[in-house]
């Protein structure tokens, strides 16, 4: 067995596997290319290469923590098992229907995401509950046992089982498994009930058949993983990543694999939110912006939000309701696509759009000179003077700044009469304007106001974009940590054993049963506490109770937050209390004299989160003189300003350096607007705040 | 200091922006499931000359052209010298407003420093507004429910309690309406708050600058794609089942340089029932065909959606006066774009789809405790609405799409929820085979659905379906698609439109319409024909019959569905 105090995390993303490794000595990182045949190669490889930097044998890891994109990308691309969904008779085509709207109302060639699974593997039985779990038509085991048979003959190497209302009764879909157990020992079975007990039958089939689609492959890939670690001689147990922000056991992850979607988004909220506790930050916008897309999320107490649904996979333009619908406990983001690559073009209004279509690395944008004539967004950065041609990753991509001025000229200069900066000017406040909208509805969907709230930036273009970000969005501070780069398998490494247990079970307060409700709450418990003990059998457990709380007659819940004493003894004057101070904080008023009601019930049990130390601030101290000087547009002054230019590693603790200035770092360079000074902290990050010469 | 373009390139990105989160806290905090779950809305930003400068993208067409004019009644009506910060203005008016008494329009005046800045409205579809309920039996509006001319919600913050109180005493969910009415209100103050933010940061003191960069680039860039097309004109029309008799729709489009002109002349007269349409709702509805064929990326505002001029005679059945009864304008007006584009197939060949289902296949459910014979204990009353669709019509070069609403943006409502809302039963929501009409694409196939009551209840069903006797028509040789069906499980037959009885027990049986087809089914790719099959989108007899697959190439297909191999 490895020593517990050398911890390894592990992300592997479309591109890049990075690989971090923790020891008492310090931390060491790499990037290697992500093995698409067999992830766990590039996996190994990065194992031996920080083992080999920081002189440790591979036997000496005690602990490792894995996140992954494979789930998403098999559900992007299509790549899963054979796979059937079993259901309610009357109720097949569930997953094909939707919500039966279109997403995009003025495309008459506008066409729906395929299902994930063909009409003719969506097989029925008869059988039916009604909405409180009360069997109306009971089910028939010799039905099911054929249905089993045809399912052997036709092959299937998974099965979805989505029944109506399992998640108030799921007896009928328990002797589904049973059955098909007996009949076909080697196929693999997934139940809503079990993977997603929420009523809405579109969103819970949707979530289990993503499962049941993906379960074979992940569970092979964790398999051989487990193996191949065993042969390099790291010994030690492997946790995996989860969309909500927690870490679960490699047998919980091979048997609920729809669970790691979105895994390493919710590290780098996980990331932000370990810097936010060690500077104390009671109120936290985090901003990840890397080639294609930019993601958003908002950080209280330390604590990502957390949602019950997402959409995964959109097909249209990143357009919500393109996708499919998840439910499960996921860190709640939003996502645009609008990255380093994106391109832009005019539209009929004469308009700068920029995104969704991203030039990617071939042929990249304008600028890496190969090929590529579109401006992206890096091709306006570089034309403001926000990049350094010659400096660019660290040097190893020379930029051609004639090429980003000409596709910036010809492609938006041109149709609207304006120069090479001026577009690029314009482009960059596009994006930037982009991604402020969309933090702003976020903040106003959960009845914030980001005024309050301070900005954590990592990933590749985040540092470039932040500062004008903070400007529009009227926040004061924006931290950018070291490591930004590997940032969300540094989150693997903070992130506690979690498990959220949720169920829907409809109970109006006028109608409160508070022994069903301690029952439910003790069960669920029960249920996520148990998932939290499989990986650690000592460790402290904390509770946290939820529910999910609307006016009758509404259609949105909002969460409430129930401590262990009341939910231990529940009672209806209390949860009102609770839900209208919630209601009033995000839309202003309570209704008076209207009831209220319960749809969903949740217990996420959790390890305490680390101790970490918090960093002694320091406050401004020597001003340092930039050792050079540049050309630097910026936007909030409408012009071009003389900037200085600093190298981020000679900067020391205390430094403070003035705006308009760029710091430069091989990954990537944070633009300090001229608003704007900037500090380095002892931990390394750098802390832009108001107020610049 | 004059903003720069690219200042009013954000700025404009931020009025769209503003009208979004308008219309999602409208949906967050509605009560109307009408609301709530299939987005039956509408919100916007208008200037100080009633123009509608952005409208959220959230929401359905109907409302679109309606909504936009709607704020210029509320100048006139309210006079815009007596408006102060704090008022909010209301009606259900079917002509000032969205076309029948179920939309609710709140308008708030938008104040800046002391100053009238602009307005924001909003509209939202609500379950019941008294009256006979939701449906389409009425014989004039006085009887679809009650009615809230022009007038103050509130008065410089303080809302008229004696308004309060006639709506709640004249409705039957009086909480839920009120409830949607405070909903209205906060949503519009959420976007005033915005607005005021993005005029403090541009120090903007008016819109003029603004509204004048986004209606004329909208009005250009309109104006450009209408001078592209070739002039014109041609003809259109569509018969549909109407309620007392058939009703035809009839339309003749010119396309002129700068505007293009729909006038509904020859349209049969007015319904003795509520289907009859306000003129503003055929003008939505029309509007929105045109910009989907013409401009689809243009946003709605006054000037991108002047251009597109609609007529019609009066009390024909598309222009209703008052008091026509209106409450089901939504039948009739869904079936506007197909008749539109009846005519514009004419002059745009290949770019517009072949008819669909057209309107929605909504009903309204009143359920109570059995009259035959003792009722259980726990049996209740309860309304339960619900929204469907049946299948869009083929489109040039793709299979219309499956049970989606078109041109409808709502939708609709998961079984499980209608479940827990009320002692109904669905016991069937699933497509319906062979009901896309035939073609190289086909139509999007209907649904069938099937409706009872728990245990120990009777109800009624107010229908309000289309297309039993008018099935959609197919384009260059497509097939019609299948028609409505509706009948009790025991073979009685029921009307589709009206309410009806359903005694203990009972089962309606439903069979919403497919779209139809495009192009001769002969020239449909042999490859979607077998998917088609081995999904069972179409029955054997149907490959068959309209496509011409013989019997071995059926059984190799149905084989292959059992032994699970690849169909290519």
């Amino acid at each position: 067995m490895g020593d517990p105090s050398v911890r390894l995390g592990v992300d592997i993303g479309g591109t890049f596997t990075d690989v971090v490794l923790e020891t008492p000595q310090g931390q060491v990182s790499t990037k290697v290319l992500t093995t698409y045949a067999a992830p766990e190669d590039a996996i190994i490889e990065g194992i031996a290469r920080v083992c080999r930097r920081a002189g440790v044998a591979p036997g000496a890891i005690g602990q490792i923590i894995h996140g992954t994109t494979l789930a998403t990308n098999a559900l992007i691309e299509r790549r899963g098992a054979k796979t059937a969904l079993i259901t309610t008779e009357g109720f097949r085509d569930v997953i094909e229907m939707r919500t039966e709207s279109r997403f995009e109302q003025y495309d008459l060639n506008l066409r729906l995401p395929e299902p994930l699974l063909p009409r003719q593997s969506r097989l029925t039985l008869r059988e039916r509950m009604n909405a409180r779990g009360e069997v109306l038509v009971p089910l028939d085991r010799d039905e099911v046992a054929a249905l089993a048979a045809r399912i052997g003959r036709a092959g299937y190497g998974s099965v979805a089982v989505g029944l109506l209302h399992s998640y108030a009764n799921p007896a009928h879909e328990r002797m589904v498994r049973d059955v098909l157990a007996e009949a076909l020992p080697g196929v693999m079975v997934s139940l809503s009930s079990e993977v997603s007990p929420q009523m809405r039958e579109y969103e819970r089939f949707n979530t289990v058949v993503a499962n049941a689609y993906i379960k074979p492959l992940m569970k092979s890939y964790l398999g051989r993983l487990a193996g191949r670690l065993r042969e390099e001689g790291v010994d030690c147990p492997v946790f995996l990543m989860h969309s909500g922000g927690g870490i679960i056991s490699l047998e919980s992850a091979a048997e609920f694999p729809v669970r790691l979607v979105e895994s390493g988004p919710a590290g780098g909220a996980v990331f932000a939110a370990d810097i936010a506790a060690r500077y104390g930050l009671e109120k936290v916008l985090s901003f990840d912006m890397g080639g294609t897309t930019a993601k958003i999320c908002l950080i209280r107490g330390g604590v990502p939000k957390t949602a019950r649904v997402f959409e995964v996979a959109r097909t249209y333009r990143f357009k919500k309701g393109s996708g499919m619908p998840i439910s499960i406990p996921v860190i709640d983001m939003v996502e645009i696509g609008a990255g380093g690559g994106s391109l832009a073009h005019v539209d009929a209004m004469r308009q700068i759009r920029v995104g969704p279509e991203s030039a990617g690395s071939e042929p990249g944008p304008a600028c890496y000179g190969r090929g590529g004539t579109r401006p992206a967004v890096t091709d306006a950065d570089l034309t403001l003077g926000r990049l350094d041609p010659e400096t660019f990753a660290g040097g190893s991509i020379p930029l051609d700044a004639a090429a980003a001025r000409r596709a910036l000229e010809t492609m938006l200069g041109e149709p609207l009469g304006m120069d090479a900066r001026e577009a690029a000017f314009g482009l960059a406040e596009v994006v930037d304007e982009t991604m402020a909208n969309a933090a702003r509805v976020h903040a106003v969907e959960n009845g914030e106001d980001l005024a309050e709230y301070t900005m954590i930036a990592f990933g590749g273009a985040a540092p470039l974009h932040a500062g004008r970000l903070c400007e529009k969005l009227g926040i004061d501070r924006l931290l950018v940590p070291p490591g930004a780069g590997v940032g969300s398998a540094i989150g693997f490494l903070r992130a506690p054993f979690s498990f959220e247990a949720n169920r829907s079970v409809y109970m109006r307060l006028s109608d409160f049963d508070p022994d069903r409700v301690k029952a439910l709450f003790a069960e669920l418990g029960e249920e996520a506490r148990g998932f939290v003990r499989s990986c650690d059998a000592d460790a402290d457990i904390l509770s946290e109770y939820k529910a999910y709380m609307r006016y009758t007659g509404q259609g949105w819940e909002i969460p409430v937050d129930l401590s262990a004493e009341q939910a231990g003894a529940p009672d209806a004057a209390t949860c009102k209390a609770r839900f209208e101070a919630e209601y009033a904080a995000l839309f202003g008023r309570v209704v008076d004299g209207m009831d209220i009601e319960i749809t969903v019930w949740a217990v996420n049990a959790t390890t305490p989160p680390q101790a970490v130390a918090r960093v002694a601030e320091e406050p401004d101290g020597t001003t340092v003189a930039p050792p050079r000087t540049r050309a630097l547009f910026d936007p909030a002054l409408g012009e071009t300003v003389e900037a200085g230019i600093h190298a981020r590693d000679t900067l020391a603790p205390g430094d403070t350096l003035d705006g308009p200035a760029a710091i430069v770092e091989d990954e990537t360079t944070i633009i300090v607007p001229a608003s704007r000074r900037a500090l380095r902290q002892p931990d390394g990050c750098i802390d832009v705040k108001e107020g610049g010469a | 200091m004059t903003p720069t373009t690219v200042q009013y390139q954000v700025m404009w990105n931020r009025l769209v922006s503003v009208v979004e989160e308008q219309a999602q806290a409208l949906v967050r905090t509605a009560f109307s499931t009408s609301v709530r779950e299939a987005g039956d809305l509408s919100a916007g930003v208008y200037d100080l000359q009633g123009r509608m400068l952005a409208q959220a993208v959230t929401g359905t067409p109907g409302h679109v052209n309606a909504m936009a004019e709607s704020v210029g009644h509320f100048m006139r009506r309210i006079g815009v010298e007596t408006m102060a910060e704090g008022d909010v203005y209301i009606t259900n008016d079917p002509w000032e407003g969205t076309g029948h008494l179920h939309d609710i329009t709140v308008v708030t005046p938008s104040f800046r420093g002391g100053a009238l800045v602009g307005f924001f409205a909003c509209t939202a579809h609500i379950v019941d507004i008294g009256g006979r309920g939701f449906g389409a039996d009425a014989n004039s509006v006085y009887e679809e429910g009650l009615y809230i001319p022009i007038m103050r919600f509130a008065d410089r913050g303080a809302v008229d309690e004696t308004l309060v109180r006639i709506i709640r005493g004249n409705v039957r969910e009086p909480d839920q309406l009120v409830g949607d009415i405070y909903a209205l209100a906060t949503c519009n103050g959420i976007g005033h708050r915005r607005l005021v933010d993005m005029m403090d940061e541009f120090g903007l003191e008016t819109l003029d600058g603004i509204a004048a960069f986004i209606l004329d680039n909208s009005r250009r860039a309109t104006v450009e794609r209408i001078a592209a097309l070739p002039n014109g004109s041609a003809d259109g029309a569509m018969t549909i089942d109407g309620y007392s008799a058939p009703v035809t729709l009839k339309v003749r489009l010119d396309i002129a340089d700068d505007h293009i002109l729909a006038d509904f002349a020859g349209t049969s007269g007015l319904d003795r029932k509520g289907i009859n349409v306000p003129l503003v709702y055929t003008k939505a509805y029309a509007c929105y065909a045109l910009k989907c064929a013409i401009a689809p990326e243009i946003p709605n505002n006054a000037a991108s959606l002047e251009p597109f001029r609609v007529v019609a005679e009066e009390n024909s059945i598309v222009h209703a006066l008052h008091p026509a009864p209106v409450a089901l304008r939504h039948v009739i007006g869904h079936m506007i774009p197909d008749t539109v584009y009846a005519a514009l197939d004419t002059l745009l060949p290949a770019t517009v789809p072949a008819e669909g289902a057209g309107s929605l296949c909504n009903f309204q459910v009143s359920l109570r405790p059995r009259t035959d014979a003792p009722a259980p204990a726990d049996a209740v009353r309860s309304e339960v609405l619900t929204f469907n669709s049946g299948g869009s019509g083929a489109r040039p070069a793709l299979d219309g799409m499956n049970a989606t609403a078109f041109p409808s943006g709502v939708m609709t409502m998961p079984v499980e929820a209608t479940e827990n809302v009320g002692p109904i039963l669905i016991t069937r929501k699933e497509l319906r085979p062979d009901s896309g009409g035939a073609g190289a694409h086909r139509g999007g196939l209907g649904q069938y659905m099937q409706v009872a009551a728990r245990e120990g209840h009777e109800f009624d069903i107010s229908a309000m379906f289309d297309r039993v006797d008018h099935p959609a028509r197919g384009r260059q040789g497509g097939r019609p698609g299948a028609p409505t069906t509706i009948a009790q499980d025991d073979g009685t037959p029921m009307r589709g439109k009206g309410r009806q009885f359903v005694p203990h027990g009972r089962t309606v049986m439903l069979a919403f319409p497919g779209g139809a087809g495009y192009g001769e089914p002969g020239a449909r790719d042999p490859a979607l024909v077998r998917r088609d099959l081995a999904g069972g989108y179409i029955t054997p007899e149907a490959a068959k019959r309209e496509y011409g697959l013989d019997d071995a190439e059926i059984a190799r297909v149905l084989d292959a569905v059992e032994t699970g191999e690849e169909i290519e």
